[in-house]
């Protein structure tokens, strides 16, 4: 199946996520990417046409995935 | 009401004083009781008159429900008992139609420049805008344009506040200062300060700027560039040759077509377009 240029971009910021879990300390891991996995549950459901909601949940994605990498943030509930 | 029950018991009380003090006493009631009567006639003629309806149209978008489109949404109001401004409507809807109207204000009087929105096409602080009084036509209320929302009225304005920290906003010197207390400026370097500090980030003036809605990424707009020309002016400061440099580039600068939205729509009165045309001068010589 072909993607759209939008599903690229939700994909790629879904690996992006994954890929930051890997930084935190090894007990919290499973916490971050329940939690990334869980934030893109939520909307799942989501029209793959409906550009201007999607839009919108990834730029509040990206600033989750910036404040949620910052080192401070060791775990996650 | 109580204002009536405090100055009839101030004359029962009088009265049960010697006669002396009593004759002092009747005119001070009687004024008191003149300015009462004078509110209530007031309090009748602003209530006795039929109610000045207006309805407002605001822009509503609920970042909870992603898939609802945004709408506009009719709210009317009596103004003979709002406040004479935009921003006292929007704070009476909120207490008394709709709770959850979201909006930024904090000063309410043009000072910090947190209540900046499209009211009627044209950006401005609610709170410096006035209701026309005889026009009865709706008013529509939108946020600042070309913004991301967050939620009703309220914009995203982290590309904003980012720009404004690239320009670096601080005095940089390395000399101390002469006397090593504090960095002295004659009168007229002072002035040239005038018209530029003024300027309170409320981002009416970037987002009324087509160019800026088409390069938003990468051109300062004007708020940013009359802040960098404020520092560029400045006497005190010794890094103007690197903060030259750095709007030396075809987009931070020359993006600006002087289409003057800018000086059109600024609340407060300022002019970003002409600092805009005085760093090009500056730059070009």
């Amino acid at each position: 199946m072909r993607l759209s240029g939008l599903q690229k971009e939700v994909l790629a910021l879904y690996r992006q996520c994954i890929r930051e879990c890997r930084k935190k300390p090894e007990a919290n891991r499973k916490h971050f990417q329940a939690f990334a996995r869980s934030e893109f549950d939520k909307n799942i459901k989501i029209d793959k046409r409906d550009f201007a909601a999607v839009e919108f949940l990834l730029r509040k994605g990206r600033r989750q995935l910036d404040m949620y990498s910052s080192p401070g943030v060791k775990d996650i509930k | 009401m109580a204002a009536l029950r405090s100055s009839a018991s101030l004359l029962l009380g009088a009265a049960s004083r010697p006669a002396l003090r009593a004759s002092a006493a009747v005119p001070a009631a009687v004024r008191g009781m003149a300015q009462v009567s004078d509110g209530q006639q007031q309090n009748m003629t602003a209530s006795g008159d039929k109610p000045k309806l207006k309805t407002f149209q605001i822009y509503r978008w609920n970042p909870d429900t992603p898939t609802e489109k945004p709408k506009m949404q009719s709210y009317t109001l009596d103004l003979n008992k709002t406040g004479p401004m935009v921003l006292d409507a929007l704070i009476r809807i909120k207490n008394e139609l709709d709770p959850t109207l979201t909006f930024r204000r904090s000063c309410r009087e043009g000072i910090c420049g947190s209540c900046a929105m499209n009211i009627n096409g044209t950006n401005t602080l609610a709170c410096l805008c006035r209701i026309p009084p005889e026009d009865t036509a709706e008013m529509k209320i939108y946020p600042l344009p070309h913004t991301y929302v967050v939620k009703d009225l309220v914009p995203d304005l982290t590309q904003f506040y980012k720009q404004y920290k690239s320009i670096k906003p601080y005095l940089q010197r390395d000399t101390p200062a002469p006397d090593g207390k504090e960095y002295r400026q004659s009168r007229a370097d002072r002035k040239k300060l005038d018209g530029l500090y003024e300027c309170i980030l409320c981002a009416c003036c970037s987002t009324s700027c087509p160019s800026y809605w088409w390069n938003s990424e990468e051109y300062l707009g004007p708020a940013i560039l009359l802040q960098s020309y404020r520092w560029l002016v400045d006497s005190r400061d010794e890094k103007t040759a690197q903060r030259k440099d750095a709007l030396n580039n075809s987009m931070s600068l020359y993006r600006c077509h002087t289409i003057l939205n800018c000086t059109r729509t600024c609340p407060k009165g300022l002019n970003p377009g002409l600092a805009i045309a005085q760093i090009k001068k500056e730059m070009a010589f």
